[in-house]
């Protein structure tokens, strides 16, 4: 690797490998390389790693490795060049009508934009899927325009509904189900990203593009009674 | 097919097993037990798998009836709960022999959030993505993903083999000394915050505000962070104890997400997350700095020693009978908690 990450503890039966601090495609292709590598390698003791933007968690057994012997062991990791699937670029509905678009007048305030401009620059933009986590089918995005950086709440906010299209800190997200939350919900899709059913369990893949395409309330009704009745409210980009 | 039928259930009642692993990637948390060494000891008194499902109870309490066509070998212990078998006081923590029809009930007591009841054999609920746990938030796992509440039922195994002898679960590990601070690995992101805000950190007291399956909220002095509390969201496990706008701990539980953004001044020993969990709000809590060597050493001691006492369940020469303890009133609890949706 040309830059060494930093191995940080994150208790007794975790690691972190960080890679960076900010929202960078080539950061990011770092850690997924790097979660490649990891499963390739098949440590005994690791349970799983979970990658972010900008690092990657791995979660093991304390009873077979200690946090010193997954470091050393980590530094000699092979970093074999993989052929990686091309990423595909999703068309996501989304509606930022009311109710939907429950902080949009609060973030609209915030930023000193008007509404239909947050909403421009939001629906406006191509985003590239870093990391999933926080929640079940959740999709964390890079790529949100710069007028739209507004900082994390001090304190979370009350559950957002199921397809709510959050902003905070520079980030961009789906959150697919009802979770109290520190961002700020500008709309929602009738999309359903996360069925345990399927294996793996969400839609999109971790590289993959994303645009929204904005739609009305009667339209965002009509494609979550789809949705729920299992039809993809996605499709890719022709 | 044989089961347990819950007769009423406070809020809180979940099904548990050694948590849902593999998934943390694509958002979904382990679950698992709140107090890992009750449930674990629950488990192993009745000769069990360390991880097989058994019911998590919270403060609401929960009474059951067993339906089955033979006698059924259940334990339990954790969180100074009362428990009764048909009215009777039986004790915190025993393993019983309850013959169908029997009605067992678990009433908060002094101390403690979290009781474990264990069935011989393990709880047979579905599995969903590996695991029984109940992850309630996410709607996965348990009895339809949800609470349990009053008329559900809970299936066993169909035969589990001639019923174990009554016994008291005495345990030494479920009696910690209640003052002892709970150990703390530094980081990952400890630089976000200044010499002395982590001094501090170590040497207040701090006091449990909020809790549920997800957080603990403590109160005491704010700590201060030295660049702002924004940062990229990054990975997070339990124990972490995450600090927001606030500069108040929020100490990250069974059910926490899995990433997070905000900066993680350490984790919770795993050692010491079930005592945590145990504390009600209103408790207080110190906290002392450790190594994560120390720490993974802590965490193999207690398992070790639970897994490897053979003799923590003391035959039950005979039934305790206390006269003027009132037989449990199932309307008061149970009425409450069975209002929650799943």
């Amino acid at each position: 690797m040309p830059t060494a990450p930093r191995f940080l503890p994150a208790g007794e039966s975790a690691l972190v490998v960080e890679f960076g601090a900010a929202i960078d495609a080539a950061l990011n292709d770092k850690v997924h390389a790097f979660d490649r590598a990891l499963a390739q390698a098949a440590i005994p003791g690791i349970i799983e790693a979970v990658p972010t933007y900008r690092s990657l968690m791995i979660h093991f057994d304390p009873r077979v490795l200690a946090t010193d012997a997954l470091i050393a062991r980590l530094r000699r990791l092979e970093m074999a060049p993989e052929a990686v699937a091309p990423a595909r670029h999703w068309l996501i509905p989304a509606c930022y009508e009311p109710p939907h678009a429950e902080d949009l007048a609060e973030v609209s305030a915030a930023l000193n934009l008007a509404p239909e401009r947050v909403v421009a620059l939001h629906a406006g933009a191509t985003y590239r899927i870093y990391m999933f986590g926080f929640a079940p089918g959740y999709v964390f995005l890079g790529g949100l325009p710069p007028e739209l950086a507004i900082s994390r709440r001090p304190k979370p906010r009350p559950p957002v509904p199921q397809g709510a299209l959050l902003i905070a800190g520079g980030q961009a997200l789906i959150a697919n189900r009802p979770m109290p939350t520190g961002w700020y919900n500008l709309g929602a899709t009738p999309a359903l990203l996360f069925d345990p059913r399927r294996m793996p369990p969400v839609a999109v893949d971790l590289g993959d593009r994303i645009s929204f395409v904005p739609v009305d309330g009667a339209t965002f009704a009509t494609l979550r009674q789809a949705a729920a009745d299992g039809a993809p409210a996605i499709r890719q980009k022709a | 097919m044989a089961h347990l039928r819950i007769l009423g259930a406070g809020p809180g009642a979940t099904i548990q097993d050694g948590g849902r692993f593999g998934y943390r990637r694509y958002g979904v948390t382990p679950a698992g037990p709140m107090d890992w060494v009750a449930f674990r000891t629950a488990n192993l008194a009745l000769g069990n798998a360390a991880d097989a499902a058994a019911v998590e109870i919270g403060p609401g309490g929960l009474e059951l009836i067993v339906e089955a066509d033979a006698p059924v070998s259940l334990a339990f212990c954790g969180g100074g709960f009362a428990w009764f078998r048909g009215g009777q006081l039986v004790g915190a923590a025993a393993r019983l022999c309850l013959a169908p029809g029997e009605i067992l009930a678990a009433r908060p007591g002094v101390a403690g959030i979290f009781t474990y009841l264990a069935v011989a054999g393990g709880l047979r609920t579905p599995i969903e993505l590996g695991s029984r746990a109940t992850y309630a938030r996410a709607g996965m796992g348990g009895l339809n993903g949800g609470l349990l509440r009053a008329g559900d039922d809970l299936p066993l195994e169909a035969s589990t083999g001639p019923c174990a002898d009554d016994a008291m679960i005495v345990a030494p590990w479920l009696r910690p000394d209640p003052d002892a601070a709970l150990r703390v690995v530094l980081g990952p992101q400890d630089d976000y915050f200044d010499p002395g805000a982590r001094d501090l950190f170590f040497s207040a007291p701090f006091r449990v505000v909020a809790g549920d399956r997800m957080a603990y909220r403590l109160d005491g002095p704010p700590v201060a962070h030295s660049r702002g509390y924004n940062i990229v969201s990054d990975g997070v496990a339990l124990g972490a104890i995450q600090i927001a706008g606030d500069k108040k701990p929020l100490v990250l539980m069974a059910d926490h997400p899995p990433t997070g953004g905000y900066p993680k001044l350490g984790h919770v020993a795993r050692a010491d997350i079930g005592r945590l969990a145990q504390l009600r709000p209103g408790r207080a809590c110190r906290f002392a700095e450790v190594g994560a060597e120390t720490a993974r050493r802590a965490l193999q001691r207690l398992e070790d020693e639970i897994a490897t006492t053979t003799n923590f369940c003391r035959p039950l020469r005979r039934q305790v009978a206390l006269a003027g303890v009132a037989t449990p009133d199932r309307t008061a609890w149970s009425a409450a908690g069975n209002r929650h949706p799943r």
